[in-house]
């Protein structure tokens, strides 16, 4: 069971696939997302978007943002 | 012969206009398609943040925040969104005959109206009779969510210190490459998001709800400010292509109109000439 992320800014799409873990830049701290994580909205601060596929690890870099979190499907909202 | 040579003048001044009018239709065509994409680029983006907004406003009253407080309406700030450039119909003078109408409402209940005027056309045409406090040209040329930012921020900026009171914009949404439906569409202060039932799972949010709606509120305001951008360069574009393929049709007709003229006119000179010559041989041989 993987992770669907979904990483969207207003002007296009920035990634789109599975992973196995993704690290983001919380305004609170970095923290990492498994799969079967609980629900979860967090506000992002400047910083970069780690995330660990089967494909080997992409990194994103966002301006801020807000990340949700819910039945395996993680959607970024990114600036 | 003085009318053959006006009448290819004429023909030839016609069909250069045809060549312009025709070569702005193909140029609208090709952008309209471009702004019809980033439309639809901007869609899921705009679907998550209402869900999100939703669920948050499923169980926290959002009124609190500084940008949704209703106040007596004292003075208000429109934002009519045009293009830089002319040649597309009634796109812009209907933008600027609406925000006309809407200052007149609002003045009429006795407040006070500033314009903010995006795009070349409604800075020149609004300038002379109202009061114009700001100007935004460049975000028309290449509509990107930093422009959209920018607008947004004078509108946010102004409605928390008390500047103004409500803020609208007047625009076109795009509907469909010959349809464009002027919108009049209140900014601010924001309106309640419809929060469905069952959308609020249990969730745990971090640093707290109320921080995450002070973090989404502004970013939907400035994605409702982009999207009514992207709305209006699509609708400029398509009123641009429709006016375009309008003008070449009608730059046909008259170059077919003139070119029968021009043929008859040919014509009767040449008989003129041989009816002379004949004249002429008539004359000696007799």
């Amino acid at each position: 069971m993987a992770l669907h992320v979904d990483i969207l800014t207003p002007e296009k799409s920035l990634f789109k696939g599975e992973a196995t873990a993704i690290q983001f830049p919380g305004t609170e701290g970095l923290f990492q997302i498994l799969t079967d994580h609980a629900p979860i909205m967090a506000s992002l601060a400047q910083g970069s978007i780690v995330i660990d596929g089967a494909s080997g690890r992409t990194t994103v870099d966002i301006q801020g943002g807000v990340v949700e979190v819910s039945n395996n499907v993680v959607s970024v909202l990114a600036r | 012969m003085a009318n053959l040579k006006e009448l290819r003048n004429r023909i030839a001044s016609v069909s250069s206009t045809m060549q312009i009018t025709s070569a702005m239709k193909m140029v609208s065509a090709a952008k309209l398609k471009r702004s019809q994409d980033a439309i639809v680029q901007m869609r899921p983006y705009a679907e998550k943040l209402t869900a999100l907004m939703g669920n948050v406003t499923a169980t926290l009253d959002a009124s609190e925040n500084p940008y949704a407080q209703e106040r007596p309406i004292q003075k208000v700030l429109i934002i009519a969104m045009t293009a830089n450039r002319g040649l597309c119909g009634a796109f812009n003078s209907s933008v600027i005959k609406r925000t006309k109408t809407v200052a007149d409402q609002y003045e009429a209940q006795g407040a006070s109206v500033a314009v903010f005027t995006v795009g070349k056309k409604s800075r020149d045409l609004l300038k002379k009779t109202m009061n114009v406090v700001g100007e935004e040209l460049e975000v028309v040329n290449q509509v990107n969510f930093e422009g959209a930012q920018r607008v947004a921020d004078v509108a946010m900026q102004g409605y928390v210190q008390g500047q103004y009171d409500k803020v609208v914009m007047v625009y076109n949404q795009f509907k469909n490459a010959a349809v464009q439906l002027l919108q009049e569409e209140q900014l601010l202060p924001v309106q309640p998001a419809q929060s469905t039932e069952g959308q609020a799972g249990d969730y745990i949010y971090e640093p707290t709800k109320v921080s995450l709606l002070e973090e989404l509120i502004p970013t939907s305001i400035k994605s409702q400010v982009f999207k009514a951008l992207l709305d209006s360069q699509a609708s400029e574009h398509g009123a641009r292509m429709t006016s375009m393929h309008k003008a070449t049709d009608n730059a046909t007709s008259m170059r077919d109109g003139l070119k029968l003229q021009y043929n008859k006119a040919r014509q009767a000179a040449i008989t003129n000439e041989i009816l002379e010559i004949v004249g002429g041989a008539e004359a000696l041989n007799g």
